[in-house]
């Protein structure tokens, strides 16, 4: 039998629902994948075998019984571990919920396992979404499984690895700067960030509540979608959930055909502090665009330069109230409970244990940008900021149907580089955070290696908000074109691990 | 801007209920000026005129219907809590002794 763990989504379960295999065994060569070679990887931080195969048996059992089994039905997905589960660990990367069985599941966990997907495990990340390396995790860093000595991007680094890892064909992450796309892109899998408040924010763990957007990363344009599909849609649960249809994403990355789209090249990103192999292959790309009979044109938008330093004083003022939660009272970590001393004093010696130094920077940044002497300079001017580059999003969707911009400057940088240097490692989510500021949809989508050193590179592609199928029709034109012109999956030239 | 000093980023710190270690005061010091220094520049064309964002979507009172639905178990809530007692959340003192 060939090796299940290369299959895509769409393919194993068309596979589970003609019976050429059962989901259990897709599940058991997944787990068997995951003890070879997680070791090495650390995509996952929690392995749940027993739920896994439970669940597969489940949809075999619903497929013996004649039931129509949905279009995901049996597939396996790897979850990050900031979505709550019902009795399986969710941490947050955090030590501060080590050891915590959610009392509920997220409306993604359930959504998922209402489509018979056969979630794996979860997925390591940095703290609490704070980072873009996974190095921020307090369980340790994931490595790349393009070169395990590089950072596979974070945070949502266990998700993106685990897919590139060929450990599972699905994953969920969470956006909020970069977070999907960012990891897409230097591992060479597809991440979508769709419009905010089409996947419900219910049982994920807040880092910054107007930012914060779950999404789908798979290693082909059509499995994203069709992830997407299973996880959108308005959640009641969630206020601040749109009640829309769900784009048809799946139907557009069907349709790969971008003729007559017009896609604008964002000025302001590329040049300086940009790998030069980097902007080699998004320049192909846009050629290769052209040449697919898509209209490039070159917009420019001026604010997006200051959408970095905004999103530095939004997201952690937002965290710093978010995490305020984390008080040691109801549950998670308490640490120096004697019996004498106070709650509050509670609190802080916890929080001082529980929290990492991101974390900790985070929320005292937030604290300082909120404070009233501060506030109006700091805070004040960073929702400006928003909006300004929310009117050059608009401006630039008057003339085309989709932007364009590298994902990320760089490849994957080594694991310990930027670790203890935070504005550069916020440099890495350049490119991906106005999308997340303005709450539009974007996706990373593989786009080559850089010759310098032979990593993969994102594309990175931004539609209007509620207009995610445009993302799917661009994504998959250019990954037909570019499997057609190198004759496999980017994937395949991975090293083996 | 003024910078960020040691004692600032004490006083952060107790707003943030975060019990420092001394060693760390310092080192968050000279990191959050660099970040601070850094971000700074947002008031470079925060204009009078422009009106802020404070969020994606132009939603107020998001209103659910006002009906009677099950709620969490408490005994799976407290089952997760550091301490319990007699179906409570058990916590360490709230107010002084005296």
């Amino acid at each position: 039998m060939a090796d299940l763990t290369r299959y895509t989504a769409a393919e194993t379960a068309s596979a589970i629902a003609t019976g050429e295999v059962s989901a259990v065994e897709v599940a058991q060569a997944h787990l068997d994948r995951i003890n070879a070679v997680d070791e090495k990887v650390h995509a996952f931080l929690h392995v749940d075998t027993d739920g896994a195969l439970e669940a597969a048996r489940a949809v075999d059992a619903k497929r013996a019984a004649g039931e129509e089994l949905g279009p995901l039905a049996g597939v396996p997905l790897a979850l990050k571990d900031v979505f709550t589960t019902k009795g399986i660990p969710t941490t947050a990367g955090s030590k501060m919920l080590e050891g915590w069985r959610p009392p509920y599941d997220a409306t993604v966990t359930r959504r998922l396992k209402e489509a018979g997907v056969v979630i794996l495990g979860k997925t390591n990340m940095d703290e609490f979404a704070m980072g873009s390396s996974t190095e921020n995790s307090a369980y340790g860093p994931t490595g790349n499984p393009w070169d395990l000595s590089r950072i596979p991007g974070g945070s949502g680094g266990g998700s993106a690895a685990a897919l590139a890892a060929f450990e599972a064909p699905l994953a969920i992450g969470t956006d909020t700067g970069g977070s999907i796309r960012q990891p897409g892109a230097v591992t060479g899998t597809v991440g979508v960030k769709p419009t905010y408040g089409s996947v419900s924010r219910y049982g994920l763990i807040a880092f910054s509540s107007s930012l914060d957007q779950g999404g789908p990363c798979a290693r082909t344009v059509l499995d994203t979608a069709l992830l997407h599909e299973a996880i959108a849609g308005w959640d009641p649960m969630d206020s601040t959930s749109i009640n829309a249809p769900v784009p048809a994403v799946v139907a557009a990355a069907r349709h790969a055909d971008v003729k007559g789209m017009r896609v604008g090249v964002v000025k302001e990103f590329g040049g300086e502090g940009y790998q030069a192999g980097v902007m080699q292959r998004f320049n192909e790309s846009v050629e290769l665009l052209r040449s697919l009979g898509a209209e490039i044109v070159e917009i420019s938008c001026p604010s997006f330069t200051y959408a970095l330093p905004a999103y530095y004083l939004i997201a952690p003022s937002e965290c710093s109230s978010n995490l305020a939660r984390f008080d040691a009272m109801r549950y998670g970590l308490r640490v120096g409970d004697n019996g004498e001393r106070s709650a509050e004093e509670v609190t802080a010696l916890t929080r001082e244990a529980g929290f990492g130094p991101e974390v900790k920077r985070r929320i005292m940044l937030g604290t300082y940008a909120l404070s009233s002497g501060y506030y109006d300079a700091y805070y004040g001017s960073a929702q400006k900021v928003r909006t300004l580059i929310s009117r050059d999003f608009d401006r630039a969707f008057g003339d085309v149907d989709v932007l364009i911009s590298p994902t990320t400057p760089t490849t994957a940088f080594p694991i310990g580089e930027r670790a203890d240097d935070p504005m550069a490692m916020y440099l890495a989510d350049l490119c991906t955070i106005p999308s997340n500021l303005a709450g539009n949809a974007a996706m990373s989508v593989p786009c080559g290696l850089a010759p310098e050193d032979n990593l993969p590179v994102g594309l990175q592609i931004i539609a209007p908000a509620l207009a995610d199928d445009r993302l799917y029709r661009v994504g998959a034109a250019v990954e037909a074109a570019l499997n057609d012109k190198w004759g496999h999956p980017l994937l395949e030239e991975a090293p083996a691990l | 801007m003024p910078g960020i000093t040691r004692e600032e980023v004490a006083h952060l710190a107790r707003l943030s209920r975060l019990e420092l270690k001394s060693e760390e005061l310092d080192h968050f010091a000279e990191q959050l000026n660099d970040i601070v220094d850094a971000v700074a520049r947002v008031s470079e064309i925060a204009a009078e005129d422009v009106p802020p964002t404070s969020h994606p979507l132009p939603l107020t009172n998001v209103m659910r219907a006002d009906e009677v639905r099950p709620s969490l178990r408490p005994d799976e809530v407290l089952a997760a809590a550091p301490a319990a007692e007699e179906q409570r959340f058990r916590v360490p003192q709230i107010l002084g002794e005296d």
